[in-house]
């Protein structure tokens, strides 16, 4: 079973890709939060441009949303260049590029599943909570945020997953660098463009297979026993 | 405790245009679905804002629309008890009943918890989850939230509504226990004449988004033309009524009033206890002379104070029996071949078994 080693730049690119997905979804947990609450509960100008604009990188094919990143995020990019010389964040050919773009791409089904139950709190809820003398920061820190914490596991192993497999915005905008920005997908497909890869292609395949089998468990089983709490006894 | 509310609201086609004061330990919004009872009631809660008017509890400006003056829900300190219950899914019995407390001021906290779960009975529920209780047990929870938040004043929204006649009876007497023990007020609203009746001291009656009459219970609910035409039936008087033995061999009470004495089915109370029974104004019947050999228990001499018919077959005569006020609806063809006219002496006829638990309850 010696070809299931693992060599060290596949350990790399594997350590690299959940370390991307991670801080990919874990960062943008909030702003999905926030965004879907304004868009399940608020009614303000410019909402539908709001979604639009949150929902591009779904629509979009992925090497358009990477440019894109590329030319705002870059180091000379207008953003890019005011983080780095301000805050000294650098994105551009970083792995701190990687999970930018895989944040930009899976922030649309985070959004999504956490404003779908978001819209299925019942509000009457937090009404009665608001009676009993919460405030509104409170009504939804202990009734809006417990009922809706299935739709934010769903969302983050949504997120995850597509951060996981994300490859074309993130090629595009951070390139392809064995040990910084050379995530699962882009080392498979470079494995696919040498002779002899074939091996290598499919030991990182099994490593994918698995990641994502375990992060689907993982949230299946929170799920249920969230959900569990909920159901009628 | 006195509440004044002085409300105009216009949501699409309908025109809340209401005014109304109160200082009763009960004070009950009666009137048909659609008649603006629940959004009065969401107003004095802070759940709906008004557009015009003002909202005084105790002295305290809750709502001035004028003045701009509008208090956020959870600065209120109103418990509302909602017709749905809506007890927080994701917590236990004891932590839905904690919620509240949580909020309240130290100092202003004067509910008891394990006191306020002895009176509802909600004891062994603690460590349940709301998925598993029963409708009853659930509203029951539900009061108890409301209470340990120590609230001013305590809403409810038809909150028997919902409820089989069986649960309504088993929530009933803690609702009593909540007016008579307590002295937090209650408004309660209702379109159920016989849940008015039972628990209310004061009377608000809703009609088309107005106030068609309000005062006393007693007065308005021998006023048939107040009541909705399903539920006249239901129109009648109160009678306040004193335990002065137990008939066990029969399982009857046996009860003094101003008018004189009563038997009514088995009331578990002790000798002296106070008990307030609806009269039920199609229960009673009246004779010219002291009827013998009937079977109605109770028979008690009174006059004709007055005789109302809004041209239908019946008309509605108000009596007067030592005291107690009293209703009896005949027919206008009864009235005639009895001579019946105001200051004419009767007998006036009820049978106990006309009285259940719907119609009896505890006067605090």
């Amino acid at each position: 079973m010696e070809w299931l080693d693992l060599s060290p730049d596949e350990w790399n690119a594997v350590r690299l890709s959940i370390r991307v997905s991670v801080w990919a979804t874990v960062v943008a947990l909030p702003f999905g939060i926030a965004i879907a609450f304004l868009l399940a509960r608020r009614d303000f100008w410019g909402k539908s441009l709001l979604n639009g604009i949150v929902h591009l990188p779904l629509i979009l094919p992925p090497v358009v949303t990477g440019y894109l990143l590329l030319i705002t995020f870059g180091r000379r990019g207008p953003v890019g260049a005011f983080l780095a010389d301000n805050f000294g964040i650098v994105f551009s050919f970083r792995w701190t590029g990687a999970a930018l773009a895989c944040g930009v791409m899976a922030f649309p089904l985070m959004v999504r599943a956490i404003r779908l139950s978001i819209e299925a709190v019942d509000k009457k809820l937090e009404a009665a909570a608001g009676t009993l003398g919460a405030n509104p920061a409170w009504v939804f820190s202990t009734i809006t945020l417990p009922l809706i914490f299935p739709g934010i596991i769903a969302g983050m192993i949504l997120s995850f997953a597509k951060a996981m497999g994300e490859f074309g915005a993130t090629i595009t905008f951070v390139s392809n660098i064995p040990g910084e920005t050379q995530t699962l997908p882009s080392a498979i497909y470079t494995f696919t463009q040498v002779p002899g890869g074939d091996l290598g292609a499919l030991r990182l395949t099994l490593v994918s297979i698995v990641i994502a089998m375990i992060a689907l468990v993982a949230s299946e089983l929170l799920a249920r026993r969230v959900s569990r709490r909920l159901e009628i006894e | 405790m006195t509440l004044s509310v002085r409300i105009r609201h216009k949501q699409g086609d309908f025109l809340l245009d209401a005014a109304f004061e109160s200082s009763g330990r009960l004070t009950a919004l009666f009137g048909p679905s659609g008649s603006g009872k629940t959004s009065l009631i969401n107003m004095i809660g802070g759940l709906v804002r008004p557009r015009e008017g003002r909202i005084v509890v105790d002295g305290r400006v809750l709502v001035d629309a004028d003045k701009r003056v509008f208090v956020p829900k959870h600065r209120r300190r109103i418990g509302y008890v909602f017709q749905d219950a809506r007890l927080f899914p994701h917590m236990t019995v004891a932590q839905n009943l904690g919620y509240g407390r949580f909020f309240t001021p130290a100092a202003e906290r004067y509910a008891d918890f394990s006191a306020v779960v002895d009176l509802l009975g909600i004891g062994h529920l603690l460590a349940r989850r709301p998925a598993s209780l029963s409708g009853g047990e659930k509203q029951r929870v539900a009061i108890g939230r409301a209470l340990i938040a120590s609230p001013k004043l305590i809403l409810m929204d038809e909150p028997l509504a919902s409820l089989d006649d069986a649960r309504k009876a088993e929530i009933m007497p803690y609702i009593e226990r909540l007016r008579d023990e307590t002295k937090i007020p209650i408004v309660y609203v209702s379109h159920s004449v016989g849940e008015v009746a039972r628990l209310a001291t004061g009377v608000v009656v809703l009609s088309a988004g107005t106030v068609a009459a309000s005062g006393p219970a007693a007065d308005i609910l021998s006023r048939f033309d107040l009541l909705p035409e399903d539920q006249r039936g239901e129109a009648g008087a109160m009678v306040d009524l004193t335990v002065a033995g137990q008939e066990e061999a029969f399982g009857l009470t046996v009860l003094h009033a101003a008018g004189g004495e009563w038997r009514l089915p088995r009331v578990d109370a002790p000798v002296g206890a106070k008990i307030r029974a609806r009269v039920r104004a199609r229960d009673v019947m009246l004779s010219l002379e002291r009827p013998q050999g009937i079977s109605a228990l109770n028979v008690l001499a009174g006059t004709i104070t007055g005789i109302s018919a809004d041209g239908g077959p019946d008309a509605l005569i108000s009596l007067d029996c030592g005291g107690d006020r009293l209703a009896a609806r005949v027919t206008r063809r009864s009235v005639e071949t009895l001579g019946l006219q105001p200051g004419r002496p009767v007998f006036v006829v009820v049978k106990a078994v006309t009285f259940d638990r719907g119609n009896m309850g505890t006067a605090g």
